[in-house]
């Protein structure tokens, strides 16, 4: 027999355990799906998960790709954890490339060290910008801002398309849908030689650090948990609750831009047409499954960007579409989702007796 | 300059057609919500739709097969919801978006063999009767079953809330759940109905879009559809018939994008596109500025986790 009991208090082991469970079903279960597929589950798992990552080079794709996952991340877990539903990322991101990269382009052939911080920058202002929309539509007009965050995704990357096919395309690019590449001064330093690893990944340590200080060390923090918790008692507390949305929205957006800035100041050094994989949604998985804590968001956007890169190796070996990357992170929040449920409920194990 | 009369008819039998998916999925999501669940997974169950009705339609050449397969698709990958959301009492919001994301890669992965198969004609209805009378005759004939459906659907929805008793039983589930089960009615049994019946009608907007409307598999293909549909839940303070109105505008949208297009209208492509993102945002904040009407007509208990203690 089995029982099901409530716990008096959730429990704070499984709080950290449940997102390595989580990993593990998503794993079988993936297993099973290549099975269905007619693979071999465990080479195709093995493809996915430890082919891409067994060589020096794999290993700086996967903190490239983690790098933007856990700045994103890390900004929504600000908005999550006040109970503020921002799932625009993806355009904050785009908005903050578009503006850093139109400063950028300000700066065409010319340089100088003030450059690149006026580019990093004017992303961050991007991003903040765009996310004051559903912000301030939020605060004063009452307005969903899970709806208007995510339109305004599909609108930012309309802007982008705009400019890269029409007034900031290359005048010398064959019509190609780009813009010029960036002076030096204005790309993010490449760390190791022959790798594509950049100092953006520096930007989402140092968000890692801050956000850390601000969670557990500030009044702030301290008022956006309990905003998240209960409204009641934070507007019973006399907390100011429209600029608090106003300010996690902002920090959210802030942390998108700057990751778009990585995207487009890093390797690639121009703007063009698909500058982000959908980070700015995947992240959204990312902060849950790192259960909004600083050091677990680390842990997973390694894990998290581990699906993108097997989802390409996979795509070049098996001939699996890159789309298989999408099915493990949607079953990861499925399995995380899931498995908080033995926070609140045990379950009993009762023998057969009478 | 002589405009043909038939030709403005035929404009707006493409609005309409283009109004459809909009109008199945939004209908579907309208009685989810109204239960008191926000199931935020439309676009992927739209998608999960369109793949299976297309890869049935291809395999078993059977339109009925088809069409019920995918609505039967929309349950199936819905149950994942309802399973989370209403036995382990996940939150709405983050399990709606794993589904959208789920879906979409799931989707992918079936479709690989698909792309590029042209798709089949669907029947369509009462074509004779087009040419007989001008203006009304486009509009109103020559349509696939679906189409005509879809207009029906907000006027049986609305009948089903109002009139009916299990209408009834779901309006009190949504608004009080825990009255609603004190008055001895298994409030999570209605929450499955609700969001199982959301994932069919979702999966037959997706299957219109992928053997109707654009007869043929692209990865995507919803593009953003599910969302709209979603918003245009809020858009009709949860009202069908209103659904109907905010389906055509932006139904509407689209096609006068297309047409702006041909007659050469000087205004980047992008800019129209996004016009129906963008007039989105601005009804959205029209109509929730009174917050007290959108609280008034709002479900009391969207979005909350209903739990009975044993």
């Amino acid at each position: 027999m089995i029982k099901i009991v409530k716990r008096g208090q959730p429990s704070r082991a499984i709080f950290f355990f449940t997102p390595v469970l989580a990993i593990f079903l998503t794993l079988v279960a993936g297993g099973l799906i290549f099975f269905i597929l007619g693979f071999k589950p465990f080479e195709a798992l093995k493809f996915f998960f430890i082919v891409p990552i067994a060589d020096k080079y794999g290993f700086s794709e996967l903190l490239l790709k983690a790098t933007p996952l856990c700045l994103i991340a890390i900004g929504l877990s600000f908005c999550f954890k006040s109970n503020n539903w921002n799932i625009g990322a993806e355009g904050q991101l785009t908005f903050g490339a578009i503006v850093s990269g139109g400063v950028a382009l300000l700066f065409y052939e010319q340089e100088g060290f003030y450059i690149l911080p006026t580019v990093i920058l004017a992303g961050a202002i991007g991003g903040m910008l765009y996310a004051s929309i559903p912000a301030i539509l939020k605060t004063y007009f009452n307005t969903n801002e899970i709806l208007v965050s995510l339109m305004l995704v599909y609108v930012s990357k309309l802007i982008l398309d705009y400019l890269v096919v029409g007034p900031w395309s290359n005048p010398e690019g064959f019509n190609f849908p780009e813009t010029r590449q960036f002076s030096d001064s204005a790309k993010l330093p490449l760390l190791f030689e022959g790798l594509r690893i950049h100092a953006g990944i520096f930007l989402a340590l140092a968000a890692v650090v801050i956000s850390w200080f601000v969670f557990y060390k500030t009044y702030l923090g301290f008022q956006m948990k309990v905003s998240g918790l209960s409204l009641k008692t934070a507007k019973y507390a006399g907390y100011k609750g429209k600029k608090m949305i106003i300010l996690v929205f902002l920090i959210s957006g802030a942390c998108a831009g700057l990751a778009g800035v990585g995207e487009i100041t890093g390797p690639i050094g121009q703007l063009h047409r698909e500058i982000s994989p959908d980070y700015g949604f995947t992240a959204i998985i990312v902060a849950f499954l790192g259960r909004l804590h600083p050091v677990g968001i680390i842990f997973a956007s390694l894990v998290v960007a581990i699906t993108y890169l097997g989802a390409e190796t996979a795509q070049i070996f098996m001939q699996i579409p890159k789309y298989t990357g999408q099915v493990f992170q949607g079953m990861i929040l499925f399995f995380l989702l899931a498995s908080d449920y033995l926070l609140f409920f045990k379950i009993k194990f009762i023998g057969l007796k009478k | 300059m002589i405009i043909d009369i038939n030709f403005i008819g035929l404009i707006i039998a493409s609005i309409m057609a283009s109004a459809v998916p909009l109008i199945l999925a939004s209908c579907g999501e309208l009685i989810t919500e109204r239960s008191g669940v926000l199931n935020l997974g439309v676009e992927g169950m739209m998608i999960i739709g369109a793949i299976s009705g297309f890869a049935l339609m291809t395999v078993t050449g059977s339109l009925i097969i088809a069409i019920f397969g995918a609505m039967l698709a929309g349950v199936l990958i819905s149950t994942i919801f309802a399973f989370l959301t209403q036995t382990l009492i996940t939150n709405h919001v983050a399990t709606g978006l794993a589904l959208t994301i789920f879906g979409i890669g799931i989707s992918a992965m079936i479709g690989k063999n698909f792309v590029g198969i042209p798709g089949k004609e669907f029947p369509v209805l009462f074509e004779s009767l087009k040419e007989t009378i001008p203006l009304l005759g486009p509009i109103l004939f020559g349509h696939s079953i679906v189409f005509y459906f879809a207009f029906a659907l907000p006027f049986i929805t609305s009948y089903f809330l109002k009139k009916t008793k299990i209408g009834l039983i779901v309006r009190a589930v949504g608004d009080s759940p825990e009255s609603a089960s004190n008055q001895g009615i298994n409030v999570r049994l209605v929450r499955y109905a609700c969001i199982l019946y959301g994932g069919a009608m979702s999966g037959l907007a997706g299957a219109y879009l992928s053997m109707i409307y654009t007869p043929q598999w692209i990865e995507n293909m919803t593009g953003g559809r599910g969302w709209i549909a979603l918003a245009l839940v809020v858009f009709s303070t949860w009202n069908p018939i209103k659904i109907l109105i905010g389906a055509m505008i932006f139904g509407g949208l689209t096609i006068i994008q297309f047409h702006m297009q041909a007659i050469g209208v000087r205004i980047p492509v992008q800019f129209l596109t996004a016009l129906p993102y963008i007039v989105t945002i601005i009804v959205l904040v029209v109509i929730s500025r009174d917050s007290r009407k959108i609280r008034l007509s709002t479900p009391s208990s969207l979005g909350k986790s209903f739990h009975k203690d044993n």
